[in-house]
């Protein structure tokens, strides 16, 4: 099926079903409910969040509560914890991106080939996907990288090499290797689906024309993969962006703020400190930053529409 | 086709296979291991893999009563929101699939934009407005919101797998004069429960997950499993063994359900995109 022929159908079922609706009438009160739901939850809290940002508003002590313009921005822009805090977003969302990807085409291409199991590795490989962000926090910070009792420390002394301290020396390389472990499953549940679409008898294809291994991966399966791979990209940054309960239950988002992003900064302002304006303002911020990134995500995720 | 292979690759494939999956998914295996430990076997690397195995402390965590307080909660709250966004969602989704307007695009797009609102940019007003409503630490307030966050996606994957069903079949039933409620009881559910399914499972495993809201607005009536294993994160005294057991007991229903539907998670992951 060529996509002219797909396309002309698709507009001839389109001319059908515009003719349909109409004579069966409209079916917006269907649609409505969810519209309404989405509607105010996105609408409400968003105006309250802006509104907020402009006030000095504590809830300890709420006699204060007056408007103050940008004052809180300016706050907000001059001190240095919102630069560290955005930073350390963007390297969880870089790294883990990173991490992800590139683990995931190196696992999938491993587990693409034939061997015994199989089957059975490629369900087992997602595993990580679906063990809640406080389990695999805990796991990894305990069992496995805890400088006197895990089990990383005890091998490297077998090794002869010194344990390390890994949160507080390194919390943020610490927290982006826990959180991609969690999302290498993701992205292997997605490069997995994809690849398996790939024809195998382009590659057969190819290996007879004398393509080498490494030629089939850059000039088959990569252009293959490509699409998919924007989309694990964008998906993950909307994720990964909020992260929280991985530094909630590590780190704390210390030492000092080394390890704060932009959701633990306004955790902290909002229900540790009680300042509402300060918290809406980092919430703001950070619904603008997402919006940003939605933007791009929702042309790429259009393209593939079929309507 | 596949077997071209020699032998010799196929083994390596094997081995390499297996090596990367057994790494991976190794953070799992130690705490599994480590639940059926003793709590000074847990902290000594002399009892790694060589342990007298125990059950105890499955029984400790089950016995803290309000272990099966969390459980529950994470049953009730994640099943409650699933339904509530399935029965929101199921309407616009056959409208949208099947009787698409010029407004269809947009709508679907606008949807799918909600998803992208970081939770913690709302958190203050929830937290303000759930205060002045009672809804703090309750079930019904961790419902709706996580029914807010899965209902895009409810609608998207339904969406994505109606589009696959032939408009004829529920055009026929219209023609034999069935009305919406008939064409939804005797067509479109019976043909879509393997989409109902695999909707609900996908939204089932996210609220389980979802560890923001309830760490945030749950203390001990409405906490689930996520909030209260944030609890073992406090340092005094190391209680590995049991935060295993602990562990175990709240990833096993969630990784079962994915290792079963995994091939059809995809579509409401990537919102209709990879299939």
């Amino acid at each position: 099926m060529n996509s002219t022929s797909s396309a002309v159908q698709h507009g001839i079922a389109q001319m059908e079903s515009s003719t349909r609706a109409e004579s069966i009438g409209p079916k917006t009160y269907l649609v409505a409910p969810s519209v309404a739901v989405l509607l105010v939850w996105i609408t409400v809290p968003t105006v309250m969040t802006f509104w907020f940002s402009f006030q000095h508003y504590n809830l300890v002590n709420t006699a204060g509560r007056e408007f103050i313009g940008f004052a809180n921005y300016l706050y907000f822009f001059s001190s240095s914890s919102l630069t560290i805090a955005a930073l350390n977003s963007i390297y969880v969302v870089l790294g883990v991106i990173a991490i992800t990807v590139c683990l995931g085409i190196g696992l999938v291409l491993l587990l693409d080939r034939d061997f015994t199991g199989a089957r059975i590795a490629r369900v087992l490989a997602i595993s990580p996907f679906f063990v809640m962000p406080t389990v695999a926090a805990l796991i990894w910070k305990n069992l496995l990288l805890d400088p006197v009792n895990g089990l990383l420390a005890t091998v490297l002394g077998l090794v002869g090499l010194p344990a390390v301290d890994w949160f507080g020396t390194f919390p943020m390389f610490s927290i982006i290797v826990i959180i991609a472990w969690q999302w290498i499953g993701f992205s292997t549940l997605i490069l997995l689906t994809a690849l398996q679409s790939l024809d195998h008898e382009l590659k057969e294809a190819a290996a007879m024309d004398g393509a080498g291994a490494f030629a089939t991966f850059r000039f088959i399966v990569l252009p293959h993969l490509a699409r998919p791979i924007g989309i694990i990209v964008m998906i993950e940054t909307i994720f990964l962006l909020s992260v929280f309960a991985e530094i909630f239950v590590t780190t704390s988002g210390g030492p000092g703020l080394a390890s704060t992003n932009l959701s633990f900064l306004i955790y902290v302002q909002a229900l540790l400190r009680f300042d509402v304006g300060l918290a809406s303002t980092g919430g703001v911020i950070s619904i603008i930053l997402a919006n940003v990134v939605a933007y791009f995500l929702a042309k790429t995720v259009s393209r593939s529409l079929e309507i | 086709m596949e077997k071209r292979g020699t032998s010799s690759s196929t083994v390596l494939n094997f081995i390499a296979g297996w090596a990367a999956v057994i790494l991976l998914i190794f953070p799992i295996i130690w705490m599994f291991l480590t639940s059926f430990k003793t709590e000074i076997d847990a902290l000594s690397p002399e009892a790694s893999l060589i342990f007298q195995p125990t059950l105890d402390n499955y029984r400790t965590v089950l016995a803290r009563s309000n272990y099966l307080t969390f459980a529950l909660n994470s049953v009730y709250t994640s099943v409650a929101a699933t339904l509530l966004a399935l029965l929101v969602g199921f309407p616009a989704a056959y409208s949208m699939a099947f009787l698409p307007t010029a407004k269809t695009r947009q709508t679907l797009l606008w949807i799918l934009s909600t998803k992208m609102m970081p939770p913690v940019g709302v958190l203050v007003p929830i937290y303000i407005l759930y205060r002045d409503m009672g809804l703090i630490d309750s079930h019904l307030g961790l419902i709706l919101l996580f029914m807010f966050a899965n209902l895009p996606i409810v609608v998207w994957m339904l969406y994505s797998f109606f589009r696959d069903i032939p408009r004829d079949i529920l055009e026929a039933a219209r023609i034999d004069g069935a009305g919406l409620w008939e064409e939804f009881r005797y067509v479109l559910i019976p043909l879509s429960g393997p989409a109902l399914a695999s909707t609900a499972l996908l939204s089932i495993i996210l609220c389980w997950n979802e560890a923001f809201w309830s760490i945030n607005l749950t203390t001990t009536k409405a906490a689930t499993l996520a909030a209260f294993i944030a609890t073992y994160s406090a340092p005094q005294g190391l209680f590995w063994a049991k935060l295993s057991a602990a562990a175990v007991l709240a990833i096993a229903p969630v990784l079962v359900m994915g290792w079963i539907g995994q091939r059809h998670l995809v579509r409401g992951l990537t919102f209709g995109a990879v299939k």
